[in-house]
């Protein structure tokens, strides 16, 4: 068993870099602008298609779709918040969550409906293919996922706190009428986050397609790890969500190992529960607000 | 152009009209006149996949009935499925025979899993309304005992039995290769039951368990399985799970290359699975299953794989063994001439028809169809091929699998 643990933490590893990326946007939506997105599971599902008939139908690769559904993703994100959930939800946050489900059983039955249940992976030429690290065999697709998390977290941190735009999402959230006074145009700025948000869960689905499958229930696989991830990292904070998404899946992979697989979910919950315990803001919560 | 009606023509039509008018409520009525047969399936949820397959098997074999005349001995009544989502939940397949119910269905088919089924079961026991199960292995279906239940398809004991007997043949013919295997399953009732009888019998026929490891459904990962089935350095896998989980379970094999001299699936959601052969050739080649399968032989086989081409489905076990439901609760309700639960019952209980799966005529004793039996079947290429028995099958078997190049 002893030789198994260097493999399961860096598979735990490359298995939480996915955790994160679908993290990062939840972090935003939910930590920054204080919005419980019931949807985002829905959006990773409808993004996960987006680069399934990408490729299927244009042959676009996974990878090289990033710059086509990025944009597609952020423009959605933003008319979801300006179109449907602002106007529905008439800032009420119990409002915004129905809003969310809401959309969230519309958008999972539509896929149902159009998509069929059916099990769809991508046909491309690296699926198979692993990278050797200290002697264990990680798939290509997921050290990729890996350093892209790796990459997007800091990436995303330095837009919220090196870019006007950043600055609006951050006074927004601290104090919405404060920032209204100085002119910032809130139901712009909500929209702007919440399309970051959705393009980052976008980003994600291009990164886990090469080696995961798509359902329309398949959103549902990651959203409550994503939210634990959220609530554990600190709400809000993206290095956070980065950390808590690794740390989850070296738990998760660690506690499957020992444990068996069946148990290996009660890691994730019980650092959860420590965490809210000892540390209640989440590991960088309170010092790390983007 | 216009045109003058005399007292003959007016004549003529008010005959027609009064004609018509004693006629047609008879039409009316021999058209209306249906016999509705539930169809229980998760149509959303994990289990959608199963689900939704089952529910077109079930569609197949009512088109195909009503086209063949509907129900003569009750004139010829056309067969209307009432399909319910049991929405992979428990609590909610026993819900929705509620439903069922109220629509007034005669009997009912379903519930792809035997947690699902188990819970639909119990339900209709109150209604006395019969539950034919498609699928529904877990032993717990049959042992409870109650008079609605009718298991069609063979449960995990016989399924796990008859794979034990055809495994031993294919090992002994291969001079006992095979020494030592891995389990890996579902930690469902299914699941978890089949691999305690493995624990039990393998050693009998001189195989030894070296490693058995459950996991939930769904599954994310599976490189520490593929890890731990490695290091057991077992000559075999024996795998049973659902066909996203062993989809992720076989790229993980591939991709820590475990090096196996067989894999043999006992009821894999995905080894008899043709999607599953398409999207992931390579690593299915020479996969081996021990699952429902229809016989591919019959006429009426032909037929459905001609209708499920059509319909650009892929053909699965859902479908076959639902669609074969359907021909059972036809065939009872023919014997009952009368849409009646229980009467229905009682003329299930006295089964003697002859499906599209290889069994001959059912046999219900105690709610299980000892006519049954699971086949063994193998990937080849870009087909499944049918291996075991030697009477249906449409392939020699090919064990172990051979040394790669």
């Amino acid at each position: 068993m002893s030789s198994l643990i260097l493999p399961a933490i860096l598979s735990g590893l490359t298995m939480g870099a996915v955790y994160a990326l679908v993290a990062l946007g939840l972090t935003l939506i939910y930590g920054v602008l204080h919005i419980i997105n019931f949807a985002h599971g829905s959006l990773l599902m409808l993004a996960l298609y987006a680069v399934y008939f990408l490729n299927l139908r244009l042959g676009v690769d996974p990878y090289l779709a990033i710059p086509l559904v990025l944009p597609l993703f952020f423009l959605l994100g933003y008319a979801l918040q300006r179109g449907i959930i602002a106007p529905m939800s008439q800032g009420s946050e119990q409002n915004v969550l129905l809003v969310t489900l809401a959309l969230s059983l519309i958008v999972d039955n539509l896929a149902l409906y159009f998509w069929t249940s059916n099990t769809r992976t991508v046909d491309i030429p690296y699926a198979y293919d692993t990278v050797e690290v200290l002697g264990a065999f990680l798939p290509f697709g997921r050290v990729v996922a890996f350093v892209a998390a790796l990459a997007a977290a800091p990436l995303l941190w330095a837009f919220m706190t090196h870019t006007r735009t950043g600055a609006a999402i951050r006074a927004v959230a601290i104090e919405k009428r404060g920032a209204e006074l100085v002119g910032i145009d809130v139901n712009h700025t909500y929209a702007i986050c919440f399309g970051i948000g959705t393009a980052c869960v976008a980003l994600a689905a291009c990164l886990l397609l090469p080696t995961f499958y798509v359902t329309p229930q398949v959103g549902y696989t990651f959203v409550l790890v994503a939210f634990t991830t959220v609530v554990l990292g600190g709400m809000g904070s993206l290095p956070g969500a980065l950390i808590a998404g690794l740390l989850l899946g070296v738990i998760e992979s660690l506690c499957g190992l020992f444990l068996g697989e069946s148990l290996g979910q009660i890691g994730i919950f019980l650092a959860f529960i420590l965490i809210l315990l000892f540390r209640p803001s989440g590991l960088l919560g309170a010092r790390a607000r983007p | 152009m216009t045109r003058t009606f005399d007292r003959r023509d007016l004549l003529k039509a008010s005959s027609a009209t009064l004609l018509g008018a004693v006629a047609m409520p008879g039409v009316l009525r021999a058209q209306q006149r249906v016999v509705k047969i539930g169809v229980l399936e998760p149509l959303t949820g994990n289990l959608a996949y199963n689900g939704t397959q089952s529910a077109a098997g079930a569609k197949f074999a009512a088109e195909a009935l009503n086209a063949a005349g509907g129900i003569k001995s009750m004139g010829g009544a056309r067969i209307e499925l009432v399909i319910v989502d049991a929405q992979s939940r428990p609590e909610v397949a026993a819900s929705s025979v509620d439903t069922l119910v109220e629509a007034g269905v005669c009997a009912f088919t379903g519930a792809t899993a035997s947690a699902l089924g188990l819970a639909s079961s119990q339900a209709a026991a109150k209604h006395n309304l019969a539950q034919v199960f498609s699928i529904g292995t877990a032993e717990a279906v049959v042992d409870r005992g109650l008079p609605n239940v009718f298991r069609f398809t063979p449960g995990v004991n016989k399924c796990t039995s008859v794979a034990l007997d055809n495994l031993k043949l294919l090992n002994e013919g291969a001079k006992g290769i095979i020494k030592t295997a891995a389990i890996v399953h579902e930690d469902g009732p299914f699941g978890s039951n089949m691999a305690k009888i493995l624990n039990e019998r393998l050693p009998a026929q001189g195989i030894k368990v070296v490693e058995t490891i459950s996991h939930p459904t769904p599954h994310r990962d599976f490189s520490n399985i593929a890890l731990r089935v490695k290091a057991s350095k077992a000559d075999m896998l024996i795998p049973s799970n659902y066909l996203n989980e062993y989809t992720l379970m076989a790229r993980a094999l591939f991709q820590q290359r475990v090096d196996l001299k067989a894999i043999y699936s006992i009821l894999g959601g995905a080894a008899s699975n043709i999607k599953f052969v398409r999207e992931n050739n390579e690593v299915a080649q020479y996969v081996m299953d021990c699952n429902h399968w229809y016989d591919p032989n019959k006429e009426l086989s032909k037929a459905l794989r001609q209708k499920v081409a059509d319909a650009k489905l892929d053909l699965t076990y859902d479908i076959m063994c639902s669609y074969a439901t359907v021909q059972v609760i036809a065939d009872a309700l023919e014997r009952a001439g009368s849409d009646d639960r229980a009467k229905m019952i009682e003329a299930l209980g006295a089964s003697t028809f002859d499906s599209i799966m290889p069994y001959g005529p059912t046999k219900f004793v105690k709610g299980d169809n000892q006519a049954s039996q699971p086949v063994n079947t193998q990937i080849r290429g870009d087909k499944i091929e049918l291996v075991f028995p030697k009477k249906f099958a449409t392939a020699e078997a090919v064990f172990p699998i051979p040394p790669k190049g």
